[in-house]
This record gives structure tokens, sequence and C-alpha cells, in this order.
């Protein structure tokens, strides 16, 4: 035997540059030009609420694998993209403290108490922003004012009969979340994660599509004209953006199968219309994702490929 | 025209720069020679000779032990010094004849002889190429003479030859291609006189235009031989993914690519064929690639079986940096060596020595679902979730989410972000339950 060993592992032997940091980064950066109009629709303030954010979801992983003795996985920048998108889904006038809350419910509650990156039932951020909206209402639909006009989201002014702007809601100089009110902001980022092939546009299409196709339909069915205008704002308003292209397609949340992912969309799709057209709020994009979410594993099951195998043959 | 493939695969860096306008350079070895008995896939061959018997060059050493197993044959002349275990590049010590060479490369009798394969029978054909040893020279080393014996001749409508040499780095094939093309031919102009029906394709991928140019030169004269470029992609040279591109056929674990009217052979292979059958010359030299981030002068050999691996690198110019890994065949599905003490044997492709920034161990995440690993694989199964299934033990929902279909190709494990490893625990999955239908 030679006088030194060399390594040995099984093959294969040579691995791909993306690693789950360089994923998630991507993300991130997708996000930018979302948040960076955010900053520039709501102020310096929004810009507070989504370092707390950050923060928040950051420390709180840290915080808790350090007390619980784990290895510390802030490295993979998971934790970055939920505060990050639990940002986009805040208005920026609440007080300090609900991102705080927000954040570490989003990570302690929903990601790391089911076993942390990869085991999370739902998107963090979303049962996140769906507690807060529960917990605390009034602060969380409390949007601010924007040019001086009004503190009304587009698409509660269409529920209460009114009329958007589209122009206006395509480039989200209106009130809303701090991310998701302008599309342009949402459509780049949703170019930059296709161009790096991070996501497939199987989820966010099937979303888009099947909602105005429910909307379109319940709205035919209670009763009242169906316009492309009126379809348009729909999609552009609320979450319904934001939420397809950056919640929906969260890997751990949302099946794998190339089947699976448009089934989900469209799942998405029709309790999004549900909740909008028959619900008592004009939103119900996050509440349809996280609902959603809960069927994974079903639709996994479903669209895998299997074959039958006999099963004495195995036991003995 | 749109190029033939196969869905799934991954691009890998593909090495191949470093050593493919280097010519195949003939490689004398030294005193110890050293041939294992498990040198394909099968059974275990038997050795018939003893430690200090005198073997010519050319001689069979060791006899195949079962139906699907090869002959073992002397590289050189000499004696015998032991039939011992010996570690081998799979990292297993095997039975093996050692043979201490006398240098002067004299011949078993009859070895060199000319002769015309259309006087001979089918059956004469078959069992020279069996008693030459040939298996295929691509990795895989399932006996040829099996591959070539399906159960109905006529059945038999594709003679695939297997140019793609798909995995990184390994250029050896390739070199074969341009400088042995007639003997090629002549290869499968044999393999086509065992099937009246079949025509042949030979499948080489787009990265490799001089030898398709030359290759296709070389067939307008011939009726039944045609040259198809394809796609260049990782796993393409793999059985199942080359049926798909060329023959647009689905074969699974169930099947063999006779089944299918199919036969598949490797470029080396076939030009082994072509020696044993037209000049009596058994399978005793391979072409084998040394290259790698870390060796000197990265070459093309043509190397005695039984040479050592430590004998190739230094004629390779040695190490030019400390390697972290050596790996005997390529760096998708090939092994990394303990020590390059172990002898070339029929299958080694290349030996590749490659740095830590090449093959470096990177610490992973948990799995993060993100599907990348399904979107690659060229069986179209969920590496992430057999994976698991084998890591858990569940061999029945291994089964029956199709664990045993998987080739082992590695495209889930090199893609996977989170560096799980998938193909490594898939393979330990297909291994228990091979095992446990043994014992059943």
């Amino acid at each position: 035997m030679s006088d030194n060993l060399y390594t040995v592992s099984m093959a294969p032997h040579i691995r791909s540059n993306a690693s789950t940091a360089s994923i998630m980064l991507d993300v991130a950066i997708a996000l930018i030009p979302s948040l960076v109009f955010g900053i520039y629709n709501f102020g310096l303030r929004a810009l507070a609420i989504i370092l707390i954010c950050v923060v928040s979801c950051i420390a709180s992983e840290y915080l808790y694998e350090k007390l619980m003795k784990k290895p510390v996985t802030v490295g993979d920048c998971s934790a970055l993209v939920t505060g990050l998108i639990l940002a986009v889904n805040l208005p920026s006038t609440v007080p300090f403290w609900l991102p705080v809350i927000g954040g570490a419910f989003a990570i302690i509650v929903v990601k790391m108490l089911f076993g942390g990156l990869g085991q999370n039932f739902m998107n963090p951020a979303l049962a996140a922003r769906c507690f807060l909206l529960i917990s605390f209402a009034s602060l969380m639909t409390n949007f601010p004012v924007v040019d001086g006009v009004s503190s009304a989201t587009p698409l509660t002014s269409l529920k209460s009969g009114g009329s958007a702007d589209l122009l206006k809601m395509f480039l989200g100089t209106h009130s809303g979340c701090i991310g998701e009110t302008s599309a342009a902001a949402i459509l780049i980022g949703a170019g930059y994660l296709l161009f790096r092939k991070v996501i497939s546009i199987k989820i966010p299409l099937s979303v888009v599509l099947s909602s105005a196709a429910f909307i379109a339909l319940f709205s035919a069915l209670n009763g009242s004209t169906v316009t492309v205008p009126h379809l348009l704002a729909q999609i552009c308003g609320g979450g319904l953006l934001s939420g397809a292209v950056f919640m929906a397609t969260d890997y751990v949340s949302s099946p794998a199968t190339a089947p699976g992912k448009i089934i989900f969309g469209i799942l998405i799709g029709f309790l999004t219309a549900l909740f909008r057209i028959y619900g008592g709020s004009a939103e119900g994009v996050s509440y349809a994702i996280i609902l959603a979410n809960l069927t994974t594993p079903l639709i996994e099951k479903l669209t895998l490929k299997k074959i039958p195998v006999k099963k004495e043959a195995l036991e003995s | 025209m749109k190029l033939k493939s196969f869905r799934g695969g991954i691009h890998p860096f593909d090495g191949k720069a470093l050593s493919m306008d280097s010519s195949i350079t003939a490689l004398k070895p030294k005193d110890e020679l050293v041939f294992p008995v498990l040198q394909h896939i099968g059974a275990f061959a038997n050795p018939i000779v003893a430690a200090g018997e005198h073997v010519l060059a050319g001689q069979i050493i060791a006899k195949a032990g079962s139906l699907i197993s090869s002959d073992i044959i002397s590289s050189v002349s000499g004696t015998v010094k032991a039939v011992e275990t010996r570690l081998t590049s799979s990292g297993d010590k095997i039975m093996s004849v050692v043979i201490s060479n006398d240098g002067n490369d004299t011949l078993a009798e009859g070895i060199g002889k000319q002769r015309d394969y259309s006087k001979l029978s089918k059956d004469e054909i078959r069992n020279i190429i069996k008693e030459s040893g040939i298996v295929g020279l691509g990795g895989a080393g399932f006996p040829t003479s099996v591959k070539l014996t399906p159960k109905d001749d006529n059945s038999i409508d594709y003679l695939i030859i297997n140019g793609a040499e798909c995995e990184p780095y390994i250029t050896s094939d390739y070199r074969m291609m341009l400088e042995r093309p007639e003997k090629l031919i002549g290869g499968i102009r044999i393999a086509l006189s065992l099937f009246p029906n079949a025509k042949c394709v030979i499948g080489i991928e787009d990265n490799k235009p001089k030898a398709i140019e030359l290759l296709s030169e070389l067939c307008l004269s011939e009726e039944k031989i045609e040259v198809c470029p394809l796609k260049a992609k990782y796993p393409q040279g793999g059985e199942r993914c080359l049926i798909r591109a060329i023959a647009n056929r689905d074969i699974d674990s169930k099947k063999l690519p006779f089944d299918v009217g199919c036969i598949v052979i490797n470029v080396a292979s076939c030009i082994a064929v072509y020696d044993a059958v037209c000049l009596s010359t058994p399978l005793m030299k391979r072409i084998v690639t040394v290259t790698g981030d870390c060796v000197s002068k990265p070459s093309n050999f043509e190397a005695f079986i039984g040479t050592s691996v430590s004998e190739l690198i230094d004629a390779a110019g040695g190490f030019s940096a400390t390697p972290e890994k050596i790996i005997a065949g390529g760096p998708m599905m090939g092994s990394a060596l303990f020590s390059t003490d172990v002898p070339v044997i029929k299958t080694t492709s290349s030996i590749l020595a490659l740095s830590s920034k090449e093959a470096a161990r990177i610490e992973g995440t948990e799995c993060i679902r993100c599907g990348r690993c399904s979107e690659v694989c060229p069986e179209r199964l969920a590496p992430a979730r057999i994976a698991k299934l084998a890591e858990k033990k569940r061999f029945d929902m291994f089964e029956e989410y199709r664990g045993m279909e998987c080739i082992e190709c590695g495209c889930c494990s090199y893609i996977c972000p989170a560096k799980r490893l998938l193909t490594e625990n898939i393979r330990f999955g297909k291994r228990s339950v091979s095992a446990k239908r043994a014992k059943a």
C-alpha cells in the first residue's frame, strides 16, 4: 500500500455550483424591485419594517437553535427570505413590535417546531401574516395614505362597487402592503427567477389564469358583469401577483411534480376567487396559499408515478 | 434538424479539452501485473494457473465462472508469482493472478493470425468473442458475447454503437474513433453479420465534431451503417438513454436492450471484437485516459491490462498538484481509489486525479424540495423521495416509487443544491432490495 490514502466516496464525485444559500439569495434578489418600490411608495418607515422583519427572522432562528443546542443554520439564507417575504405582506403603518412577533412566529412556530428547513408544512411568512391578520386585524388593515388621495386599496374600492385605475395598479402607486402594490416590480422579480431557473412558470401562471377564470365565473354567477379591465384589476390588485410569484412557488410547501404544480396553482386560483367574491374581505390570496399548502403532500402522492409491488414477496 | 436526445440529464463541466488532442501512446508495463478475477459484471472467473507456472501473452489465466462472466487473459508473458487477494479499483480485495513480466511478450500460439470473419459461422464468432474476454469497455463490463446472443437474431433491427462518451474528462473512445476508425467499422461489420435485419447507428455527442465528420465520411460507402450526432448531455451514453435517443424505444430494469430489438456496444468493445475475430488477438490492452486538474500531462495511453495505475500516472508526468481524489472511470460513475497501487482492469476507461476544487466534500443542508433532482432524472423518478425511503429502509415503498429503475447515473446528486447524497442512498436501496430478492 502506498504511503498516503486518498479521499474515497461514492460516485458522483463532482457537484454543481448551486447551493441552498445561492437559491435563497436569488429569491432575495428577485424581491429587491418590489421592496425598493415599497420604500419609494411608502417612505422610510417601510425600510424600517423590512429590516425589523429580517432581523427578527434571523435572530429567532439563531436563538432557537442556540437554545436547543442544534447546529446554527442561518447561513442557508432561508430565514432572510422568510423575513423579506413577511415584509412584502405587511403595511408600512404597523407598529414596530408587530413584525418582531410576526418573524418569531414564522420561524419558531411554523418552521423550527416542525423540524426546520424543508419540514414546514406551510409557507412560514404567509402563515405569520395570517396569524397577524387574525390577531391584530385593525393594525394589519390600516393602510397608509398614498399621494394624499385615499388609503383604500384598489381591491376594497372594487369590492364596494368602485373602479380602479389600471395604470396606477400596474405601476403600484396606490395603497396596500409594502411589497405587493407594484405589478411591474413583481414581474421584474418573476423574470429574474425564471431566468435563473429558480422557479418554473407552472405555479404562477396557473394561479393567475385560474384566479381570473374563477373570478369571472363566480362574478357571473353572482349576476355582475365581467369585464376585462375588472379582471386585470383583480390580477394586479392585492397579493395575487406577489403571492403567485414569490409565495406559492415556495419549494417546501408546494408540490415538486409538474402536474402537481398545476393542480396546486389551480386550487389557489379557485380558493382566491372564492374568498374574494364570496368572502368578507377583498383579499384572500394568503389564505388560499396556506390552505393549498396543506394539500401539497396529497397532491404529490397522487401525481407520482408508482408501480404495483407484490407485498408478500417483500415481507418474507 | 434538432439533435436526438433524451429527457432530463445535466451539463457538467466536461474537461475533455485537457486530453482530447493527445494521441494514443503505447505504454510498456513494468515487472508486476495483477489480474483480478472480477473485471466484469457477473460471476467471478476461476483461476486456472498456479504460482510458479509460466504463462504466455494472450493465454487464458482464469475461466468464466458462469454464463454471465468472462475469461481473464494474461497481457504479458512471464511467471505466475502468486494467486492471492489484491486491492482493486472498486475498493474491494479480490482474488487476483499476479504475474511477473519477463519482458519478452512471447505470444501464445495462434495469436495475431489473420482471419476472414465471413468464413466463420455465427457460433464460431460468438465463441471467439467469449474466449477473448471481451466485456463492455465503457465501464459497465457486461460480457459482450452474452450481449451479442439474443433469443432471436432476426428480431434485432438496431445495432447501436455507443460513441457518446458522455462522462466528463474521458477521451479514450474519442481518440479511438479518430485513430482506429477502420477497425471500428470492421467490428461493426462482424456484429452486423450476426443480425440479418439490423442496421447500425453510431451515436456520437455533438461535442466531438471531428469524430462525427471522419466516421460519416467513412460510412458513406456503407449501406447499413450511419452516424447519428447526439446532443452533448450527460448521461447520453447510458444504454437506456441511447436507445431512447436513437431508436425512440423504452426499456426498464425488467428488459434488456434486445427485448426491444436493440443491441448497444461501446466503441472500444467493438474494436476489441474486430481484433479478436480478424486478428486473433484477445483483450490484452485498453485505452486509458489519464487526466484531471492534478495531472501534469493529461494523456491517452494504450495500457496493458494488469498494469499498476501508479505507472500510468508516472507516464503522464506525475501529479502537478496534490489530488484530493483519484478516480477510476468518470467523475459521475467511477470509483474513488484509496491508493494508486491497483491494476488497470478491462473497464478502466480513465484515471482521474482531481483537486479539492473539483471534488471537494461540500457541507449540505436539509432537502429544500426544489425538485431539480426529478427534473434531471433520465428515468423520470423522484430521487429525493426514493433516497429518503432507502435511508429509512422503507424498501416496499422504495420499490413502489420505482427505486429499482434508477440507473445510478448520479445526475440527482450532481444537481442537488442541498448536496444530499441521493444517488448514494438510492444505490444502497437497490442493493438491499436485490439482496432481499436473492434470499427469497
